[in-house]
């Protein structure tokens, strides 16, 4: 992970210490072991064998019986399939041509692994992560880049994190320059903008849903003049899907925002002066002083919105309910309706699932970019 | 660097053009931000049928202020809010405060001693906690079985996880609480259910406060270990010299040097718990609800109340407003310094 440094140049503890020195570091480290290990470790693992179990609640309790990987079965393979990976067609031409794309750049990546004669586990790894890669870009260009096709709640997930987090990193960026400039009356957009982050994402939900009233919301005028007032956009599987990814960047630009402003206002300003006095132009500077200061933080920045976007549930759960039908669910929110259907094996599976994605992708988008900003 | 933060000068001096230009920008996203919040605020004083009858913009023009949904809330279900509310502020308030104090020093740790577990060791309790969910899940109680657990965990910890030598260090220590934000909590719930329904601590401040605890300290640890790291060592071996104890240097020279981080991480800790709905949907059905189970409770049989949903609404973002454009300065700073050193 981009965020862990070696920590090279620790000072040795001191010898003769104190009984209550000698155990300093675990007083201070031991707490926070102890509690992720009991909220977080046990339950997972206990959360992996639920997974592979079959829970049925019965007179006198619960009946717990060992499936193996029957409900991964299901998931994948089985009845849960179409909800899980959606209805994949044959994709259009464009659609071949990304699959295209992405098999020789995977072909390209193993072959540079081997030509470099790394290591056996990093050749591997190469492998295995090519394999997924290109697998789970079959899925999207089947399910999205196919006329026929529609998208499950895999690919949906993975949707709205690649366009929450580019908009909003983009947005964010583009509003945290302006912002940098010296105007007057910036602290004001300043603490605007930070306003959304602050605000529940149920809440969110809701408060979207008034807006997105074609009749009672305070656009009908808007929707009117697009002769479109009859417009129902929770029952349209794109209206629903683009109204969900609006929330979340309204919500989320905030925290791109605040942390890039921080970033450029933060960087060296003699570069900058003297680039000016020199007649560079504002991309000039931009491209070569300010984006280099800020990729470092980019990148944290972008690992820390992909965590937490993988597991967005309420903002779907209360725009759009998952619906219409599943055309808007996330893995998170998939997970609870199995829940609440009282398939606990099933759910626990799914969240395990997702589990795999985030890992899968914050190691790889760590791996790829560990080698990049190091010797940019 | 630290000093260079916010400077009331920028070195970017924009033409006029450019400045009507970002004004403009800067004004629309201003309005996009603002408007959802302007109409979240008139629907709170919105008579049900200024809500349905089509858009009304301005009180007082377009339709007649009511404060109909502000008594109901406050007065006729107003002692349900004020534990809703209470509950609220109590869980996230207690939860940041422990998520910091746990996490914190846990970060300091990391930064000031080195640590060397034994893999060994991890293997050995990772068996015996296996070994204890089997036995209870075969119908074991499960005290019995995680008694039998911990003493196996002792035994083979002194026989034969000291065969294994090989060690890890602080950054995968580091690495492994860090990783921890990654898992979704939707994959561990069902056994924080299962575990606290055991204890007869569901729909208790203990249950969620723990879960709060536990799923935020990733995120202490990530940004205060940079902080911390950013903080010279050389203050700290003088005082040491002096023969001031560990505890006291981190008291009284790390902790007033951390304030801006410290202020940072809290307040992200906090809107973290304060809005948190899907753990507590789980954890809590009645004296424990926290003020997000209450605004969806509000999507009732006869159709979203969204006159009472904007009240309750609110109510629990007015207390984060204010305390974020008090603190709004500590926010960047200190999220930043964490973010800097990835």
């Amino acid at each position: 992970m981009a965020t862990i440094t070696s920590s090279a140049s620790l000072p040795a503890t001191r010898v003769r210490a104190s009984p209550g020195e000698r155990l300093a570091p675990a007083v201070f480290l031991l707490p926070a072991v102890l509690v992720v290990l009991f909220v977080s470790i046990f339950p997972l693992i206990l959360s992996l064998f639920l997974s592979l179990s079959r829970l049925r609640f019965e007179a006198g309790g619960l009946k717990v019986q060992f499936v193996a990987l029957d409900n991964y079965r299901k998931l994948l393979f089985g009845s849960e399939q179409k909800v899980l990976f959606g209805t994949l067609a044959t994709p259009s031409p464009i659609g071949w041509v990304v699959l295209a794309v992405v098999a020789l750049l995977m072909l390209a990546s193993v072959y540079r692994a081997i030509r470099d004669a790394r290591s056996g586990r990093a050749i591997a790894g190469r492998v295995i992560a090519a394999i997924v890669l290109a697998g789970l870009t079959y899925l999207v260009v089947a399910s999205l880049l196919a006329p026929e096709g529609r998208p499950g709640t895999l690919v949906v997930t993975m949707l709205y994190v690649a366009v929450g987090i580019t908009v909003q990193y983009l947005l964010g960026l583009g509003l945290a320059l302006l912002c940098a400039q010296q105007l007057p009356g910036r602290r004001f957009f300043r603490v605007v903008f930070l306003l959304p982050m602050m605000i529940t994402p149920v809440g969110v939900g809701y408060l979207f849903r008034m807006l997105a009233d074609t009749n009672k919301g305070p656009l009908e005028p808007l929707w009117v003049a697009l002769g479109m007032q009859d417009f129902a956009w929770s029952n349209n599987a794109w209206g629903a899907r683009i109204a969900v990814m609006i929330g979340d960047i309204w919500q989320w630009t905030p925290f791109m925002f605040i942390v890039l402003l921080a970033a450029i206002e933060g960087q060296e300003v003699e570069p900058v002066e003297a680039a000016i006095v020199d007649g560079a132009s504002n991309w000039d500077i931009f491209r070569h002083i300010t984006l280099p200061a800020i990729l470092p933080v980019s990148t944290t920045l972008i690992l820390i919105r992909m965590i937490e976007a993988f597991k967005i549930i309420d903002l779907p759960n209360i725009l759009t309910n998952g619906g219409p039908g599943t055309a808007t669910e996330t893995l998170t929110l998939y997970a609870y309706r199995i829940w609440r259907a009282l398939d606990i094996g099933g759910s626990a599976a799914i969240a395990y699932l997702l589990l795999f994605l985030v890992t899968f992708f914050a190691t790889l988008y760590v791996r790829t970019l560990r080698g990049r900003v190091s010797t940019a | 660097m630290m000093k260079s933060f916010f400077r009331s000068t920028s070195p970017f001096k924009p033409s006029p053009f450019r400045m009507v230009v970002s004004y403009l920008i800067l004004g629309a996203w201003a309005f996009i931000i603002l408007f959802p919040l302007y109409w979240l605020f008139i629907t709170a004083f919105k008579l049900p049928a200024a809500v349905n009858n089509g858009p009304f913009y301005l009180p007082f023009v377009d339709f007649q202020p009511s404060l109909h949904a502000w008594e109901y809330v406050l007065g006729e279900v107003g002692n349900d809010t004020i534990r809703l509310f209470t509950n609220t502020v109590g869980v996230s308030l207690i939860s940041a405060t422990l998520a910091l104090v746990i996490g914190s020093g846990a970060a300091y740790a990391l930064t000031r001693f080195q640590f060397r577990p034994k893999v060994g060791t991890i293997f050995v309790f990772i068996g015996c906690v296996l070994l204890a969910i089997i036995l209870t899940v075969l119908g074991a109680p499960w005290a019995l079985a995680v008694a039998v657990a911990i003493a196996l965990f002792v035994i083979s910890l002194l026989t034969i996880a000291r065969r294994f030598e090989r060690a890890l260090g602080n950054s995968d220590i580091a690495f492994w609480l860090i990783s921890q934000r990654i898992m979704p909590p939707v994959a561990v719930v069902i056994p924080i259910y299962i575990v606290f329904q055991q204890l007869r601590l569901l729909d208790t401040w203990i249950a969620l406060i723990i879960t709060y605890v536990a799923t935020n300290l990733p995120i202490v640890v990530w940004l205060m270990r940079d902080y911390f790291a950013s903080i010279p060592y050389e203050l700290e071996e003088s005082a040491q010299i002096d023969g001031a104890s560990r505890f006291r240097i981190f008291n009284q020279i790390v902790l007033p040097l951390s304030v801006p981080g410290l202020v940072a991480t809290f307040l992200f800790v906090l809107v973290f718990c304060w809005n948190e709905y899907l753990l507590a949907l789980f954890l809590t059905n009645a004296r424990a609800q926290t003020m997000p189970l209450a605004v969806v409770a509000q999507n009732a049989t006869r159709g979203p109340q969204w006159w009472y949903m904007s009240v309750l609404v609110l109510i629990m973002i007015v207390p984060v407003i204010i305390m974020a454009i008090a603190l709004e300065r500590y926010i960047a700073r200190g999220l930043l310094v964490g973010a800097v050193k990835g």
